[in-house]
């Protein structure tokens, strides 16, 4: 999976450093989304695709990769 | 698709004996029903009523709907437009005015670097709840108390202002007071917020407020800023702790659950927070015609969103009704969604995360004084849900 956010969307409710804190962080001054691990390993993947889909504000998007993708 | 819709009459204004954390039997009813009903605000004007998950939670995530306040068509005559600050009844480009410079503050790590500090206010609470004892009233002694010295702190209001500020947002958020009372506490702490900023715009402490004054925001938008934190960071994670030892007490099996594993008190609080919801509805305004579950919603008509019955919503949620603090409840609408989603969810889940466990560990006996239906609940009409006090006892010689 390839992670995206967009950063003018977001506004910094934090669910997603909550849900997936090795892959999301938030900016220490504005507090808007900061990508850690755009491709994250296999552990990670659930969290990961939970916080995209509690994003309040739809800001983080993924790919799934094709089949044989890692 | 378009079959003729349930109708709902009036909001129901009274939850079941007996089984008082359950919205109201009507509610759960119309969500029966499906997730979109017809509805009459109590003013008069038609609108509708939504209940299920999805449907609340696509409402709140999109820009057709409003939450400007001078939509809201909900009476025969026009609302004002939302006072300076009062950012939860704006729309983007305004509402990102007012949040974007509070958003570095709510961080998860800001407030988790709180916990240190929820632990002293939690352990000094129950010292004198100890002290006094063995029985207390749980609202007064531990459930306001807590969350209010620490939105105190964080606003900056000045420790040896702190009891009278408090005893002031008290009284415009507790119990039913006269419109006159309201007004008069209203106009108490507006005045004081005015103060508060004045002061923090002449000497810059190290608290929200003083770093607010760092933005474009006008004194009066501070002002409203400042009360809509108030308003929005005191009753609710009051109400959650009371309405959350109230819960436990009365499931103790999901109690001794959580007192076996502590690291299940993460899934409790939110299991909590979906199980009794106690900002239970808010209200958007169509700006288009919307097609919403095979309805036409008209531009201009004002939606009730039931957030408890969205959390209750079987198709979300198996069994919704029980309170199982082992499930995955994340992803509820306890915090609202979309743009409006809490600012202050960080602080609350840290505050409930430290206070229930502490107040379990330290009375392992904690019980009801009094049978669980003579604790008297808020009335359903009130904007969050609550008991008005909550008896507790305990045994001295365990403490």
């Amino acid at each position: 999976m390839r992670l995206r956010v967009d950063r003018e969307r977001c506004i910094g409710a934090g669910m997603c450093a909550l849900t997936a804190p090795e892959v999301f962080d938030q900016d220490a001054d504005d507090g808007r989304v900061l990508l850690l691990d755009a491709e994250p390993s296999a552990v990670h993947r659930a969290a990961a695709r939970m916080a995209v889909g509690v994003c309040p504000s739809g800001a983080i998007t993924f790919n799934e990769p094709q089949s044989g993708g890692p | 698709m378009a079959e003729s819709p349930h109708t709902v009459t009036t909001l129901p204004t009274t939850r079941q004996p007996g089984c008082p954390f359950d919205p109201p039997a009507e509610l759960l009813d119309a969500r029966r029903h499906g997730p979109i009903s017809r509805y009459t605000h109590p003013g008069g004007r038609p609108g509708w009523l939504i209940t299920g998950y999805d449907l609340v939670r696509s409402v709140l995530a999109d820009p057709r709907f409003s939450s400007r306040k001078e939509l809201m068509n909900v009476v025969d005559f026009e609302l004002p437009p939302a006072s300076p600050g009062e950012f939860l009844l704006t729309d983007e480009p305004q509402h990102s005015r007012y949040r974007k410079p509070l958003v570095g503050r709510f961080t998860v790590r800001r407030m988790r670097l709180l916990t240190e500090r929820v632990e002293q206010v939690t352990a000094a609470c129950l010292d004198a709840m100890e002290e006094a004892g063995p029985s207390a009233d749980l609202v007064a002694s531990f459930a306001r108390p807590i969350p209010a010295v620490i939105i105190c702190e964080l606003l900056g209001v000045p420790y040896e202002e702190r009891d009278s500020f408090q005893r002031q947002t008290e009284a415009l958020m507790s119990g039913e007071p006269t419109e006159e009372e309201l007004i008069a506490a209203y106009t108490a702490v507006q005045e004081y917020v005015a103060r508060l900023v004045a002061a923090k715009r002449a000497h810059p402490t190290d608290d929200v407020l003083s770093e607010l004054t760092d933005s474009d925001l006008t004194d009066e938008e501070l002002q409203g800023v400042g009360l809509t934190l108030l308003a929005a960071g005191l009753d609710t994670t009051a109400n959650m702790l009371s309405l959350g030892t109230f819960a436990l007490l009365r499931n103790p099996a999901q109690l001794a659950a959580l007192r076996a594993d502590p690291a299940l008190a993460d899934r409790a609080v939110e299991e909590l927070l979906r199980y009794l919801t106690v900002a239970k509805s808010f209200m958007r305004t169509a700006l288009e015609d919307v097609e919403l579950g095979g309805q036409t919603i008209e531009a201009g008509t004002t939606v009730v969103l039931s957030y408890h019955t969205a959390n209750r919503d079987p198709e979300r949620f198996a069994d919704p009704q029980v309170l199982d603090i082992g499930r995955q409840s994340v992803g509820h609408l306890a915090f609202g969604h979309g743009i409006h989603q809490c600012l202050g969810q960080q602080l609350a889940r840290v505050e409930l995360r430290v206070a229930l466990p502490a107040l379990f560990d330290r009375f392992p006996a904690l019980r009801l004084a009094v049978p669980p239906e003579e604790v008297e609940l808020r009335p359903e009409f009130a904007d969050i849900f609550g008991v008005k006090s909550l008896p507790v006892t305990w045994d001295e010689e365990e403490s």
